[in-house]
C-alpha cells in the first residue's frame, strides 16, 4: 500500500469513527464536537482529492456556520437549567481528549499533504478559479435559484424564531 | 507524485457515512440528533459529488457540492426555528411528542 492511499484511508477512518460517535452520543454538545471532527475529516479528504476550494467551504460553512447554529440552539434550550454545573462538566478533559486525538491525526495528514505527497483521484487539482468560471457561466441560473432559496430560508427562520421570542417574553 | 485514489473507495466511504446518518435518523428521537444525522447524510452526498468531480478532473462536482451546502444551510436555519417552536409548545425535544396528525 502506498503512502498516497494512506492519505485518503486515515481521514476516511477518522470520518467514519467520529460520525458513528455523533449518532450514538447522549449529550448534544458532545455529539456536536464529534460532528466538527467528522466534517474536518471530510474536508481533508476533499483537499487530498484536489478540491481545495470545497475543502475550505466545508470548514467555513459546515464546521463554522452550521454547527455554530446548532450550538446556539442547544445553548438556548439549556438556559436556566443549572447552566453553571453543566459548564463545569463540559470543561472536563474527558470531553476533549478523544476529539483532540482525532483532530491531531488529521493535522498530521494535512502536514503530509503539504509536504508534497498529494493524492488525487485524477491526479489534477481543480482550483477556485476554474470553479468560479464555470459556476458563474453555465450554472448562473442555479446560483440565482440558490440565492432565492437562502432568502426564503432567512424569512422563514426569522418568522419562526421571532414568534418564539415574543411568546417567551409574554410569559416572563 | 500524485497517487490516484480509486473512486470505488470514495463511493464506499460516502455510502458508509450516508448509512450512519440514515441509521441516526431511524434510531434517534431527539430532534437535534435527527437534524445532525440529516447533515451527515447531506455531507455524504456532497462527498460523492466531489469524488465524481475529481475522477474526471472537472469543476462541476465542486459546484454541486456548493449547492448542497446552500441547501443544508437553508434547511438547518428553518429546521432549528421549528425546534424552538417544538420546545416552546411541547416542552420537549422528542419528535414523537408532535404526532397529533397520527402520521
Amino acid at each position: 500500500m502506498t503512502t498516497g492511499l494512506l492519505l485518503f484511508l486515515i481521514p476516511a477512518l477518522v470520518a467514519v469513527v467520529s460520525t458513528a460517535l455523533v449518532v450514538t452520543r447522549k449529550n448534544a454538545s458532545r455529539a456536536l464536537v464529534y460532528l466538527v471532527v467528522s466534517l474536518l475529516a471530510v474536508a481533508v479528504i476533499f483537499f487530498v482529492l484536489g478540491a481545495p476550494f470545497a475543502a475550505a467551504l466545508e470548514v467555513v460553512v459546515y464546521a463554522g456556520a452550521i454547527v455554530v447554529l446548532f450550538l446556539f440552539v442547544v445553548m438556548m434550550l439549556n438556559l436556566g437549567r443549572s447552566s453553571v454545573l453543566r459548564e463545569t462538566r463540559w470543561l472536563q478533559p474527558s470531553m476533549w481528549i478523544f476529539p483532540g486525538i482525532l483532530t491531531f491525526v488529521l493535522l498530521l495528514v494535512m502536514v503530509n499533504v503539504f509536504a508534497g505527497t498529494g493524492a488525487t483521484a485524477s491526479g489534477r487539482m481543480v482550483g477556485p478559479r476554474e470553479v468560479g468560471e464555470v459556476m458563474f457561466g453555465p450554472y448562473l441560473l442555479a446560483v440565482e435559484l440558490a440565492g432565492f432559496l437562502l432568502l426564503a430560508a432567512l424569512v422563514g427562520a426569522y418568522h419562526l424564531g421571532r414568534r418564539y421570542l415574543e411568546e417567551r417574553r409574554e410569559d416572563a | 507524485m500524485a497517487v490516484p485514489v480509486p473512486i470505488d473507495y470514495l463511493l464506499y466511504l460516502a455510502a458508509t457515512l450516508f448509512l450512519i446518518g440514515l441509521l441516526g435518523v431511524l434510531v434517534r428521537r431527539n430532534v437535534i440528533f435527527l437534524l445532525m444525522s440529516l447533515e451527515v447524510m447531506m455531507n455524504a452526498a456532497g462527498l460523492a459529488f466531489i469524488a465524481a468531480g475529481a475522477k474526471w478532473g472537472q469543476p462541476d462536482g465542486q459546484i454541486m457540492f456548493m449547492f448542497i451546502l446552500a441547501l443544508a444551510a437553508a434547511e438547518v436555519a428553518v429546521a432549528l426555528g421549528l425546534v424552538l417552536q417544538l420546545s416552546r409548545r411541547f416542552d420537549t425535544l422528542d419528535v414523537d411528542a408532535a404526532s397529533e396528525m397520527n402520521g
